[in-house]
């Protein structure tokens, strides 16, 4: 029993499900993400986890469970709804609109938030003016945001590695998401794009969001994450405080398993 | 400094005013220097900027590859034919049959659209060539048990534009000059023209114009930013098809006479192969490729027999067949060696020289 109150849920993940032919990508999976917390994911390659989010996000239809989402059900198979109602991601391989600039990737992410439609466009109408204004500020905010302001006017395919990471970050902000869910953010980066990614994650807690964090550098994900859940073979073995799952034997087994292929 | 240069450090208005005395002296100039043949080709050429500028909202900008465009351009061609001609007696003003015919085609390209939202590449070019096929085949055999479209034989005696009460088929006198027929033809169809062309390059520019590019370029991550790619994929191609069903209205009552044989497969892969040649999703680049693509290729037909006839005494080869093959080789030459097109968007240009 605690005294405190627990912060109120922002997503529960009930008994998720999810098989390719034969391969059991996720078996009754089930967690509970609570506001204002960076929540870890990990897991041995193959666990699950990208699978978890892409279920998650709709853009694989979920066999089996439900996901309950700022009180409400998420919708199935419709990945542009489950943004709307507030979830934003990156991608595990960086996925940015390549030949479009940085603002202009960051300018889509502000699509769903935004609503002149064909005849506002093509008459320039007032209002298509200002949203357009708006739209345009709120990109160059944001990029400023992930530190990469310098950067708005290139093509998002000559941005450095660290740099497109980050941009894919500002882009699912534009979303205005409540959930921000981060596959493996540090992937690929040298020592000092770790260190500036973790600030960044941190201050994202610090301003309100929710973030759902799968990473693979243990260091940043022990040092940064209020709780963690371990995948392994699609189930989760674990789902704790970041010390005590150092500590739990099946999280050191599935590891150390791997660690021996 | 070159002309090119010079022209684009002048003041933003000199260059409009240079530019509007160019478009409205043109047609004088080849009526005067090459006759109506030449004319006429300028007209089409017209027509070809707005179909290709409505397929390259499918094609370039959301990256959609539509092989069967053409049937959008039936569609608004039979509408004016129907309403416009002694077939069913109708008789609709210009200003009405256009939008409904745009409607016509919109609606089609919503229903062509629908059920190829899933498909893309190759698999969506085999579904879209299928549809224009049908359309064509379609308008060939509606001519029982109910007289629609007349069959192969075609709708004929349909009304010329009427504007403010003068047909554009006939000669005006303005001012004690005579302006003819054709050359008011093409001023109409240069200003429908250049509305298509603001519309395009706002829509690009446009929250709309994003999400199709989103689209085209990473579909997964769209939708993951919120964007209904189903709904702004079906935005492209009723936008596109719209632009062919007002350039369909502006053929028929420019030649006064419809048949399927217009809107075979060809015709398709010509407006294609001038977006793709001008530069997929550049405005100016598809306007030159359908500029290019109208103008070659009759220079090619009045050309080759004279210039044969003078070089070696007599025409060796059949200028038809002539004109396809350079035609063949010229567009070969511009993919091996422009492949983004004649004229594509500086920025993606840049990206190509810099690797
Ligand atoms: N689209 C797919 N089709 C078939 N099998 C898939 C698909 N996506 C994932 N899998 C399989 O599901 C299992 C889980 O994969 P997933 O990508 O979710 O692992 P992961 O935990 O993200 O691994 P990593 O750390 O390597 O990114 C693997 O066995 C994988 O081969
Ligand atoms: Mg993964």
């Amino acid at each position: 029993m605690t005294a405190l109150p627990l912060p109120l849920p922002l997503l529960e993940a009930r008994n998720i499900g999810k098989r390719f032919g034969g391969v059991r990508a996720l078996q009754d999976v089930s967690l509970t993400i609570r506001r204002g917390e960076i929540y870890g994911l990990i897991g041995p390659n193959g666990a699950g986890k990208t699978t978890f989010f892409n279920v998650l996000t709709g853009l694989y239809p979920r066999d089996e469970g439900e996901v309950i989402f700022a009180g409400a059900p998420l919708p199935l198979g419709e990945p542009y709804r489950v943004a709307q109602a507030g979830i934003a991601r990156t991608f595990q391989n960086i996925r940015l609109f390549a030949n479009m600039s940085a603002r202009e990737n960051v300018m889509v992410g502000c699509h769903a938030r935004s609503k002149v439609g064909v005849a506002g466009a093509v008459l320039r109408s007032r209002a298509q003016r200002e949203e357009e204004a708006a739209i345009r500020r709120r990109a160059d905010e944001l990029l400023a945001y992930v530190g990469i302001n310098a950067r708005a006017g290139d093509l998002a395919k000559n941005l450095s590695y660290g740099d497109q990471r980050r941009l894919e970050i500002a882009r699912a902000l534009a979303t205005e998401p409540q959930l921000l869910a981060l596959d493996e953010p540090a992937a690929g980066m040298n020592a000092t794009e770790t260190g500036a990614l973790r600030a960044l994650i941190a201050r994202l807690r610090d301003d309100g969001f929710t973030v759902l964090l799968i990473e693979h550098d243990i260091k940043l994900v022990m040092g940064l994450c209020d709780r963690i859940a371990v995948l392994d073979y699609g189930r989760k073995i674990a789902d704790d405080v970041p010390a005590e799952v150092q500590r739990n034997p099946h999280v050191i087994e599935a590891y150390l398993g791997v660690v021996h292929e | 400094m070159n002309a090119g240069m010079l022209f684009t450090r002048m003041p933003r208005k000199v260059q409009l005013a240079l530019a509007v005395i160019a478009l409205a002296g043109l047609p004088f100039m080849v009526g005067a220097g090459l006759g109506n043949t030449w004319l006429r080709v300028l007209d089409f050429a017209l027509l070809y900027v707005m179909l290709a500028l409505g397929l390259n909202i499918v094609v370039g900008f959301a990256g959609l590859l539509d092989l069967g465009y053409i049937a959008f351009y039936a569609v608004g061609a039979y509408v004016y034919a129907l309403l416009a001609s002694p077939q069913f007696g109708l008789h609709w003003p210009v200003w009405a049959i256009l939008p409904v015919g745009a409607l016509a085609a919109c609606g089609f390209g919503v229903v062509l659209g629908a059920p190829t939202l899933r498909l893309r590449g190759d698999y969506l070019a085999i579904v879209t060539l299928g549809f224009g096929e049908i359309v064509r085949i379609f308008m060939n055999n509606l001519n029982a048990p109910v007289n629609i479209t007349n069959g192969p034989k075609g709708i004929a005696s349909i009304d010329p534009i009427q504007i403010g009460g003068h047909a554009l088929s006939q000669p005006l006198e303005i001012f004690g000059v005579t302006v003819p027929a054709l050359v008011l033809t093409y001023y109409f169809f240069l200003a429908l023209a250049l509305l298509v062309m603001l519309a395009g390059l706002r829509l690009q520019d446009s929250r709309i114009g994003r999400a199709w590019a989103a689209i085209r370029e990473d579909e997964m991550a769209a939708k993951a930013c919120g964007i209904n790619t189903r709904n702004v994929k079906l935005l492209a191609f009723a936008m596109g098809a719209s632009f062919g069903g007002l350039a369909g209205g502006l053929f028929a009552s420019f030649q006064e006479f419809v048949s399927p044989e217009s809107f075979s497969l060809m015709e398709s892969i010509m407006v294609l192969c001038m977006v793709v040649l001008g530069g997929m999703g550049h405005i100016p680049g598809v306007i030159l490729g359908a500029l290019v693509l109208t103008v070659l290729p009759e220079a090619f037909r009045h050309g080759a027999g004279p210039v044969q006839q003078a070089v070696f005494g007599q025409v060796l080869m059949d200028p038809e067949n002539l004109r396809m093959l350079l035609f063949g080789i010229a567009l070969v030459a511009v993919m091996l060696y422009r492949p983004s097109g004649l004229w594509p968007d500086p920025r993606h240009r840049q990206e190509f020289n810099a690797r």
